[in-house]
């Protein structure tokens, strides 16, 4: 049986037995439910539970587990000169081969069955097999060799062994469950607390999710970067000033050389990242400062939901402003007073960008403002102070720290962007102080080595995983720190 | 002593009182204020110009250029080599010819020349023999008739009546020329060409040309996507903001799972496509290219989001109510169940509801897990390959063809419509369930 029409069924036996709990729970006292300890549902829940639980688990990892075993033990007995023995791309292409016949060979019929059997000997063209497997829709590029006939009739019955064998275990796992949780049913069976120790281990395993996605981005970008570093010295990598993968097709042995040097692409990162809070910081800061200090409410009720709008919008949104809108302008703006801007170039991204990251300087700002004590201002106007002179005096100092704050987590987001430079930054890996040239950034390259055809195992896929780290690190570390700014400020006037 | 006068005197002397200076003072104040006005001013202004591009070249989009042409449906078009029609016959019939031909009798064509077989096959749509397809094979008894049909015209001829392609520009690096100008002129004329709303593109797939081009397969994909977020990220989140606001122990666990829900939500979003390609595309070995890889992905992404969000609605239920279940018997976990999380809903779901939007709009992790696919069919599972509204959006953005601008934009607009209907959705819940405790 299949995982999902086994899952189908464990979801059947969990309905029945929870009615067979509440049967059974009534029967042992006679229809008088008030000298149950627990209401009658907690009893069909236990019972359904004890039913249903290991079995589910079983499957569960069994149908994780198969996949890999049956393969190792298929890769173990392929003979010794077939392709991709000592070789991994080719050996993920042979297993693939394998894998995609032995899925269809269950579903053939007796004569078709003997056909393929027959080309496995040689008794019958190889071709004639080959013409009848793509008819059943299977694209193997070329006849099958007979090693991979014999693998794929292996892995089939593989497979049926290990359906019939799970499907067996999880009949014996319902049984037994369900003879044990009937048996224990009795009047002072505490159900409820069984009941309730099951959801609370699933309330931690959920609250556990959050931390095991962390674990799994940092050992996945970090073993992938440790592969990458076996062929190029981490020392290059981020000390070059070249950046230089050259692209090698699908197929080939992906060791032709290439220099990946982060210099280029960090720089390029920063200096958008700076453009970006050269507009969004000034804009953002005013704006936070004019709705906390100066405006009525009702312009704040109307400015601040605005203001947030943006940070609502997509980022490819933002993108396709910045390549088709702002970039052209900016270009013919340019082309007016004699400068030569790029229509992709620094400012393009970084000035859309920095629209983009506005509410970010401006909503935790404005918090960070309004939450200065009022004993502050009035001791400022009982000086005799403006409104302005306060505010540039008193409250900005203040209020600093948690500023500075939110403009490291608006900065963070401008270099983790990725939609608007993989659209309107350009693609060159350029040094330059020049605003008006394009440069390219660390996301717009983790994007470019990762889609297109490309084999996985070659340092030009890989080097995507050590950017994908950096990023990843100069992120988490602007964050930490930002947010530890931000904590101490506000316990400073609670 | 100071005496009064003493005050005064110090008082005129001091710098406070000169009007000259206090004029500058308040130049300086009503200065700083107008730049506060200034800068807001310019941020509305930004998003004004942002939505205003957008609309201005994308509504165009959402109407498409048809010619009407009567469509002989001649019976021996449809026969095969036995002289039968039969399902198979009429599948394979060549009715890419029969458009072809009625549109050559519509501009009173009988015996074209070579290229004005060529510039008038150019005024068709590729895409029109699925069309003449499915009309016939939506009603047989067509067969043998003469039809007016509404089949769709070239995106070049689409561009001209949008006025995207300028008549006065030289022939020669025009996309039409001067006869076929004339023949969609004469056809206008006679009222044959019309512009329609564009259902296309709801419903087609991948194409290499912009009027058969469509987000069919991409509303699809990002439908399949949302519901594995609502079915993984929302109760994941749920249990878990529970968990950390009801039950959990002050100790090194929790904090660590705190500090890590927070740190999450500001991890680049592109990040979460690198562990969707390590862990769900490698390691386990789920297509690329699926939906469900993409669901997974945004799930991840999202969870902070929600767990954040149900957190402060969990922690907005005040406490007499838990102390008032406690008191008539209810168990810790009856307490979370039956009271804290239905009281609670309301946020819960505004937060669902932004984390969805946050993950409808996302396009980056996408690109990782090789949802930029050429998609042509309709995915029927979330294993199926497929794409995503903003990917499909991506994808066309980097297409050349100046069709594709127009359309680009378009599917901006739905996924800006999407957008705005889900925050509206959350907005009318939280103020219709609102409540102050």
């Amino acid at each position: 049986m299949s995982t999902s029409m086994i899952l189908i069924a464990l979801l059947g036996a969990a309905l029945i037995a929870y009615v067979a709990g509440v049967i059974r729970c009534r029967a042992t006292v006679d229809g008088d439910a008030s000298r149950l300890h627990s209401s009658v549902g907690y009893y069909g829940a236990y019972l359904a539970i004890w039913t249903v639980l290991p079995a589910f688990l079983l499957t569960i990892i069994w149908s994780a587990a198969e996949g890999p075993v049956i393969h190792s033990v298929v890769r173990a007995s392929l003979p010794a000169g077939a392709p991709g023995v000592g070789n991994e791309a080719l050996m993920s292409l042979t297993l693939g081969r394998i894998g995609s016949i032995a899925e269809v060979l269950p579903s053939l019929s007796p004569g078709e069955f003997d056909v393929i059997e027959e080309a496995r000997f040689g008794l019958v063209p190889m071709s004639e097999a080959f013409q009848l497997l793509q008819q059943k829709g299977i694209a193997l590029g070329s006849e099958p060799e007979s090693f991979v006939i014999s693998a794929a009739i292996d892995e089939a019955a593989y497979r049926q062994t290990s359906r019939w064998a799970l499907t067996g275990l999880v009949a014996f796992a319902v049984l037994a469950g369900f003879a044990y949780g009937f048996v224990r049913i009795h009047p002072r069976l505490r159900a409820r607390n069984t009941i309730e120790r099951v959801i609370m281990g699933a309330l931690i395993a959920a609250s556990t999710v959050a931390v095991l996605t962390t674990v799994g981005i940092v050992f996945s970008v970090i073993f992938e970067t440790l592969h990458f570093f076996q062929t190029v010295p981490a020392f290059d990598f981020f000390f070059g000033t070249v950046w230089d993968p050259r692209f090698t097709a699908a197929g080939s042995d992906g060791s032709a050389g290439g220099q990946f040097g982060l210099i280029p692409l960090l720089w390029g990162t920063l200096f958008i990242s700076l453009v970006a809070l050269l507009v969004a910081v000034p804009i953002g800061l005013y704006s936070a400062i004019y709705m906390a200090e100066y405006a009525s409410p009702r312009v704040r009720g109307i400015a601040k939901p605005l203001l947030e709008i943006l940070a609502g919008i997509p980022t490819i949104v933002y993108g396709l402003f910045a390549l088709i809108t702002f970039g052209p302008f900016l270009r013919d703006a340019g082309a007016i007073v004699g400068l030569d801007i790029a229509a992709s170039s620094v400012l393009t991204a970084g000035i859309v960008m920095g629209i983009m990251i506005i509410p970010f300087v401006s909503s935790l700002s404005d918090d960070i403002i309004s939450s200065v004590p009022q004993s502050l201002r009035e001791g400022s106007y009982g000086l005799g102070a403006t409104k302005s002179e306060t505010i540039r005096n008193i409250v900005l100092p203040a209020a600093l720290p948690g500023i500075v704050g939110a403009i490291l987590l608006a900065a963070s987001r401008a270099i983790g962007e990725t939609m608007i430079v993989v659209l309107a930054a350009g693609i060159a890996a350029n040094i330059t102080l020049n605003p008006f040239e394009p440069v390219t950034t660390i996301t717009v390259k983790i994007v470019s080595q990762l889609t297109g055809d490309l084999e996985f195992n070659s340092p030009q896929t890989l080097v995507a995983f050590a950017l994908g780290l950096t990023l990843f690190v100069i992120t988490l570390g602007l964050n930490v720190y930002a947010l530890y700014i931000v904590r101490k400020y506000r316990e400073q006037y609670e | 002593m100071a005496t009064i006068e003493d005050t005064m005197t110090m008082a005129a002397g001091n710098k406070l009182n000169d009007p000259a200076l206090l004029r500058r003072r308040y130049a300086a104040e009503r200065r700083f204020q107008m730049y506060g006005i200034a800068a807001l001013g310019i941020a509305v202004f930004f998003l004004v110009v942002l939505f205003g591009s957008i609309i201005a070249k994308g509504w165009t989009a959402f109407l498409q250029t048809s010619i009407r042409l009567d469509v002989v449906l001649d019976p021996a078009e449809f026969r095969n080599a036995d002289g039968e029609i039969t399902d198979q016959s009429i599948r394979l019939a060549d009715y890419t010819k029969m458009a072809r031909k009625a549109l050559q009798s519509a501009l009173g064509l009988d015996n074209p020349s070579r290229p004005e077989t060529r510039d008038m096959r150019a005024l068709l749509s590729r895409g029109v023999d699925v069309q003449v397809r499915a009309a016939v094979e939506a009603d047989r008894s067509l067969i043998g008739l003469t039809v007016p049909m509404w089949l769709l015209a070239n995106g070049n001829v689409d561009a001209l009546l949008k006025g995207a392609i300028d008549r006065d520009i030289p022939e020669d690096r025009r996309q039409l020329n001067d006869r076929q100008l004339g023949w969609i002129d004469k056809l206008a004329a006679e009222g044959r060409v019309e512009k329609h709303f564009n259902t296309g593109l709801f419903t087609f797939g991948a194409s290499s040309q912009p009027e058969t081009a469509g987000l069919g397969v991409a509303l699809i994909g990002s439908f399949f996507m949302m519901l594995i977020v609502a079915v993984v990220a929302v109760p994941i989140g749920v249990a878990a903001a529970a968990y950390l606001e009801e039950f959990a122990p002050r100790n090194v666990f929790t904090d660590i799972i705190e500090v890590n829900i927070n740190n999450l939500a500001a991890v680049p979003s592109i990040v979460f496509g690198l562990l969707g390609l390590a862990v769900f595309i490698n390691f386990m070995g789920l297509p690329r290219s699926a939906s469900l890889v993409g669901g997974l992905v945004l799930s991840l992404m999202t969870l902070p989001t929600v767990i954040i969000a149900t957190r402060a609605a969990i922690r907005a239920v005040p406490p007499s109510i838990r102390e008032a279940a406690y008191g008539v018997g209810a168990s810790k976990m009856q307490t979370l169940f039956h009271h804290v999380l239905p009281l609670a809903m309301p946020g819960i779901l505004t937060g669902t509801i932004i984390g969805l939007v946050q993950a409808l709009g996302e396009t980056a992790p996408l690109l990782m897990i090789g949802l930029v696919a050429f998609v042509v069919d309709y995915p029927t599972t979330p294993m199926d390959p497929a794409t995503a509204l903003p990917v499909q959006i991506y994808m066309w953005a980097s297409s050349a063809e100046r069709g594709f601008v127009e359309r680009t934009m378009g599917a901006t607009i739905v996924l800006l419509m999407f957008l705005f209907v889900m925050n509206a959705a959350a907005v009318y819940l939280r103020r219709k369930y609102e409540r102050k405790w």
